[in-house]
């Protein structure tokens, strides 16, 4: 239903005008932080508006953090993760929806039920496989009486550490699943008709219908992968070489302990940098997004 | 060219029949129909053709050799579908050539034969727009393309023109018999609607909750009804049914409400005396304004007008007739009227079984004469 009064209208646009202020708020505090010298941003109360020391704090954030390293790192880390993620989720929706198998409950139930786990709430057991990954397998071995003694891999201080059980879950495959139900049984019917096989099928013909789909799932996942915070904490040792964006802000962040004043115009810089890559994203594939969806056939 | 045939096959969607053991020829180069009401199975016995569905029991036949295992691609059958099921993203010339890059057909050969089945079906202006830009007709004739370019041996069209408006199904239907004179490829062409299947059948095979009621010409079906399902469900409107007990011995057949119609009791030299269904087409029952012995009385419960005439649904010791009166017969609904029947057209058909009395075939003159 559509209401068609004027002053319902108006009272829907100012509470919608409060919530998008209510949003941007923090957002602008941090970018006046950033923006102020040492002094300034340590009056009370703050000056809310911009400074002119905007690039000066940038330039400390990035040189304290060592952002030109860390980026990298989250940068290989969330491309890996939202491109495994799609991969996998295109490739077991589409095992689930087009083919009969046995054991498809199984495996559908037991992709379902990752959702209700996500990684902080397994992160335990989570990092002792990632520890030692063929241990689970050993164990089973074990079980029927086998006992073999596999070498140990281990995932910790690595980027495969940091990927893998991050794309090991199943919105994506969620997502993918209820799109291909969409699409008409007569469509496959007709490829079958014309020739194409399964996997044919799947190229020519489902992943280009999902383009919006993949592009959302994208957008969801690269910011998801850029934010994780907890998963990296714990599982990078070497962090010369290994931390991610995230993990270093805490670095840059005002430490109290030791009664320094808090640096925030430094850590609200630092805050815009590991800002900056997933906004843009969403930025760029929204259009595409959008886009994606305005030309979308029938 | 390709026959087909299907023998006592069955199929079974977890324990229920939706097939009964149908057997069926398909004659090379024919245009088959399949017609009958939705549910019947029509849809599944193309599918199964076409290697979309699994056989439960029998076997299918093309050319002569068993494809109950074969894949669908290596049958050798195109089929068009109902809602088209053109590939959205593609364009025009990519769904129609899809099924030659599938099997690797070199881009040169492949967009002359696209030019050439584009051209055929007055497609060429629209070669690069996708599906989602061209009309009902136009998506048809892409679909249509689509079956055409791979040469098959068989083309199966399940309701291809059920979404179309009145007129333009007219048109896809000359198009698609058109189509089919050129080509003279076998085909299989599933339909509800029996207009359709009168005017673009060789054969007319009607079905009826699984199993095959009739095969035959669509003449054959409509004069020669085999079943009172047949009867009623081919012609618009279907034939009217009439319960009476049949007295060979007197000539006579006595309705429900007492009322008696003489019969040519030769045609039928085998009849027994009891209860038959007498089978009456509208074109075959007169209303007049003289009652004699050779009519009956019937109430008008309702007149319809079709345009060119009207239908006068009749109520005849209870069962319901309709019967073709000219415009301009002065007639009102809740009268009584006096009917006569073309007594060489009647058919007669047993209760207990539906199946008609076959009878023998009367020589003209005698027809003419045995007319009311
Ligand atoms: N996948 C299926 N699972 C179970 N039953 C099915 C399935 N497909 C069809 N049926 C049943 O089989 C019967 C025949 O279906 P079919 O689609 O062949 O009918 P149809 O004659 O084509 O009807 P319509 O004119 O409505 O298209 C129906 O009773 C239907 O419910
Ligand atoms: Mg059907």
């Amino acid at each position: 239903m559509i209401e068609r009064t004027p002053v319902f209208d108006a009272i829907v646009q100012v509470l919608l005008v409060l919530s998008f202020v209510a949003l941007l708020l923090p957002f602008w505090v941090v970018l006046v932080a950033a923006s102020h010298d040492f002094h300034t941003v340590n009056q009370v109360p703050m000056p809310l508006l911009p400074g002119r020391h905007l690039f000066e704090n940038l330039a400390t954030a990035w040189e304290k953090g060592n952002f030109s390293r860390v980026m990298v790192n989250s940068l290989i880390v969330a491309i890996a993760v939202t491109a495994g993620k799609i991969a996998l989720a295109a490739i077991s929706a589409f095992a689930i929806v087009y083919f009969d198998f046995r054991l498809k409950k199984l495996a559908f139930w037991a992709i379902f039920i990752t959702l209700m786990l996500p990684l902080e709430v397994r992160i335990v057991p989570t990092y002792s496989v990632a520890a030692d990954v063929l241990a689970p397998f050993e164990a089973i071995l074990n079980l029927t009486g086998l006992s073999v003694d596999l070498p140990q891999w281990s995932l910790l201080n690595s980027y495969s550490g940091l990927v893998l059980p991050l794309v090991a879950t199943a919105t994506g495959t969620f997502l993918y699943r209820q799109f291909f139900m969409t699409v008409p049984d007569e469509l496959a019917e007709a490829a079958r008709m014309d020739g194409s096989g399964p996997l044919r099928f799947f190229w020519d013909i489902l992943l280009p219908l999902s383009r919006a789909n993949m592009i959302a799932l994208a957008t969801i996942m690269f910011v998801f992968a850029w934010n994780q915070y907890l998963w990296p904490l714990l599982i990078i040792t070497d962090q010369a070489n290994f931390a991610t964006a995230t993990m270093q802000l805490q670095k840059v962040v005002p430490n109290g302990v030791w009664g320094e004043p808090p640096v925030w115009n430094t850590a609200m810089a630092a805050n815009l940098i590991v800002l900056f890559p997933p906004v843009l994203v969403t930025l760029l594939l929204q259009r595409w997004f959008v886009r994606g969806l305005i030309s979308a056939e029938k | 060219m390709t026959g087909i045939e299907l023998r006592s096959l069955r199929k079974t969607y977890s324990g229920n029949d939706v097939l009964h053991g149908l057997d069926l020829t398909v004659t090379p180069g024919e245009f088959l129909v399949l017609l009958g009401p939705s549910g019947c199975g029509k849809s599944t016995l193309m599918r199964m053709i076409a290697g979309l569905e699994a056989v439960t029991t029998g076997d299918i036949l093309i050319d002569g050799r068993r494809v109950n295992d074969i894949e669908p691609r290596a049958r050798g059958c195109a089929m068009v579908f109902q809602n088209y099921a053109l590939y959205p993203h593609m364009s025009v010339s990519q769904n129609i050539g899809y099924a030659l890059k599938v099997a690797g057909v070199p881009k040169a050969e492949r967009q002359a034969r696209i030019s050439a089945v584009a051209g055929s079906l007055a497609l060429t202006d629209f070669l690069d727009r996708k599906p989602s830009q061209l009309s009902g007709g136009q998506r048809q004739r892409v679909a249509m393309g689509r079956a055409m370019i791979r040469s098959p041996r068989v083309f199966l069209y399940d309701e291809p023109l059920s979404n179309l408006d009145a007129k333009l199904r007219v048109a896809m239907r000359l198009e698609i018999r058109r189509l089919h004179q050129k080509l003279g490829t076998t085909t299989v062409f599933v339909t509800h609607d029996q207009v359709e299947a009168m005017t673009l059948a060789d054969r007319i095979v009607v079905m009826n909750a699984g199993r095959i009621e009739q095969v035959g010409t669509p003449s054959e079906v409509y004069q020669h009804p085999q079943s009172t399902f047949v009867a009623e469900f081919i012609g618009a409107p279907g034939m009217g049914l009439v319960d009476a007990i049949a007295d060979p011995k007197r000539g006579v057949l006595c309705l429900g409400d007492g009322q008696e119609v003489r019969f040519d009791a030769a045609r039928w030299p085998d009849l027994p005396h009891g209860a038959v269904r007498l089978g009456l087409r509208a074109e075959e029952i007169g209303i007049t304004a003289h009652p004699s012995a050779h009519t009956v009385m019937a109430r008008v419960e309702l007149i319809e007008n079709i345009g060119p005439h009207r239908h006068a649904h009749l109520s005849l010791s209870g069962c319901n007739l309709i019967a073709q009166v000219p415009n301009d017969f002065a007639l009102q609904s809740g009268a009584q009227v006096a009917i006569g029947f073309d007594m060489a057209a009647l058919q007669l058909f047993d209760p207990a079984t539906g199946r008609r009395h076959a009878g023998q075939n009367v020589p003209l003159a005698e027809r003419i004469a045995a007319t009311v």
